[in-house]
């Protein structure tokens, strides 16, 4: 029998961040973030050390990321095991974004994975993504807004 | 990552590169290389990309494709003969 006092283990999410020279990036973390952490979800961020610091200024009081590491950091302990996630999204602008896509894929088998391929040529990138996942594709550069009504589509979310 | 930017290495192909580009480069240019899946540790370190991951071996250099965030990948070359070793220990032959 459950005991009533205990709580839910929360859901994990796992949001990965490519190199932060596309602003819509940082935005669509945070409002990622905020929609997951309000649907229960307990909300992991990870990339590079410029783009951690741009959120970590963004959101003084770790209200919307309060966990966050750097990417070889979080590879690691995916591959030790000591990390997992029940939906991981990875934001995509370069080859190098569907490269870490594509190991979250290897690493995390039964997650639930979403690659948002974004920036200036979004639909030849596409074309690298041989591996299975959900895609949200938009040319986005300095305006969120698109990507974030697709994003909210793909997750069933009204906000 | 500190630790293979500390080593000497020797960039094969320039930053750019993509990360399908380095796989081609090193079946074609040489005789011997392995496969190997994303988060395969290689001079401590674990590696990312698409997977099969193809890595070069010349005699005691390794070849091996490098992914981070703001470049992109790059294929570098270091010499370790008791990596090298490993590597043939460890990584497999087939895609």
């Amino acid at each position: 029998m459950t005991d009533p006092a205990e709580k839910p283990i929360p859901k994990k999410a796992l949001i990965v961040l490519g190199c932060p020279e596309v602003p819509v990036q940082q935005a669509l973390a945070l409002h990622l973030s905020h929609v997951l952490m309000k649907q229960g979800f307990a909300v992991h961020a990870s990339g590079n050390p410029a783009v951690l610091n741009l959120l970590k200024v963004s959101d003084p009081e770790k209200r919307y990321l309060p966990e966050m590491n750097v990417l070889e950091k979080c590879i690691e302990e995916i591959v030790e095991k000591k990390r997992d996630s029940d939906v991981c999204i990875v934001f995509a602008h370069s080859d190098a974004g569907i490269s870490y896509a594509a190991t979250m894929r290897h690493l995390l088998p039964s997650s639930r994975l979403v690659v948002i391929i974004f920036g200036k040529d979004p639909e030849t990138l596409l074309l690298s993504v041989d591996f299975p996942c959900e895609k949200i594709v938009e040319k986005a550069v300095h305006n969120p807004m698109q990507l974030k009504k697709k994003i909210n589509e793909v997750f069933g979310w009204a906000v | 990552m500190g630790c293979i930017e500390n080593l000497k290495y020797e960039m094969i192909l320039p930053l750019g590169a993509s990360f399908k580009e380095c796989r081609e480069y090193v079946e074609k240019n040489f005789s011997e290389f392995w496969y190997v899946d994303p988060g395969y540790k290689i001079f401590d370190e674990y590696i990312i990309g698409l997977p099969p991951i193809a890595l070069g071996i010349d005699g005691a250099r390794i070849i091996f494709p490098y992914t981070k965030p703001c470049h992109g990948t790059y294929l570098l070359a270091i010499e370790d003969a008791d990596e090298a070793a490993r590597i043939r220990k460890t990584a497999r032959k087939k895609k």
